[in-house]
């Protein structure tokens, strides 16, 4: 699965800061850490911040913190901030062959078990699992 | 905190009657077959003896090719004692059992669109297993 930069970086954001939601992080310093430019990540902070995932940031400078549930926001909630909906995109060329539609049924199978696996990892999964992920 | 112990004849119909409530459907003899030696079936009990949950699994060898592992068959906690880590408890209980019996691998399978359940594995450390399951209408 290709994700576009925008919904990388804001499952890396969000997941940063979910990591400890008192703690508050500016652009700029996000930025940093991921190795990306201070205007995009901004942007894509707008785009959480719109969503209620995370609150503040004044200018470069301004610390944002995340408000979001950290059991109940699952990876697909940010991902759909981002990535066009499933249902959501224009028609193929070729689709209406049976060529372009056996295709359409495969590329469907691997899409339904992205999004299956998206929507069953919550940030508190992924931040506290007992398992393979994040240890700080 | 509940009780987890082993399941009972006594506790069927309490198992059968909020597996139904949850799935629609009645089996009462599917649930009777979990109670065979060489199945794990487990109940959690609460402070006042009613049966909150229930988890039932099996240790399968060389199935599908794969090496031992303890399968999870089947996993319910009643809605009205759910978010206080029932489940999790029933979980750990059905891998210590597994554990105690030299297993290191637990599996299950879940229907791709149940995200509550398939969440519920993942928050217990699970990820996708080394198969695929794959699957053909024959009608």
């Amino acid at each position: 699965m290709k994700l576009q930069t925008a919904t990388r970086l804001g499952l890396y954001a969000v997941l940063e800061l979910a990591r400890d939601p008192e703690r508050t992080l500016s652009s700029a310093e996000l930025a940093e850490q991921f190795g990306v430019s201070s205007h995009h990540l901004a942007k894509v902070l707008g785009t959480l911040s719109t969503a209620g995932y995370v609150r503040g940031g004044r200018g470069a400078t301004g610390g944002y913190r995340f408000t979001g549930n950290r059991r109940r926001t699952t990876l697909m909630d940010i991902v759909a901030l981002f990535e066009p909906a499933p249902g959501g995109r224009a028609k193929e060329p070729g689709e209406d062959t049976d060529i372009g539609g056996a295709l359409q049924r495969v590329l469907l199978e691997i899409d339904e078990i992205a999004e299956a696996t998206l929507r069953s990892i919550s940030l508190e999964t992924m931040l506290k699992s007992k398992g393979s992920s994040l240890k700080r | 905190m509940a009780t987890i112990r082993p399941a009972q004849a006594a506790d069927l119909p309490a198992i059968s009657a909020l597996d139904e409530r949850e799935t629609g459907v009645a089996k009462p003899d599917y649930w009777r077959d979990m109670l065979a030696p060489d199945r794990h079936f487990l109940v959690a009990e609460t402070d006042k003896g009613a049966v909150a949950g229930f988890i039932a699994g099996e240790i399968r060898v060389f199935e599908f090719g794969q090496p031992a592992a303890g399968w999870v068959y089947a996993i319910q906690v009643d809605p009205q004692q759910r978010q206080r880590g029932l489940a999790s408890q029933l979980f750990d209980a059905l891998v210590e059992r597994f554990k105690a019996k030299g297993v290191t691998r637990v599996r299950t399978l879940v229907d791709r669109k149940d995200h509550l359940i398939l969440s519920f594995f993942r928050a217990q450390g699970m990820v996708a297993g080394p198969s695929l399951q794959l699957d053909k209408d024959v009608s």
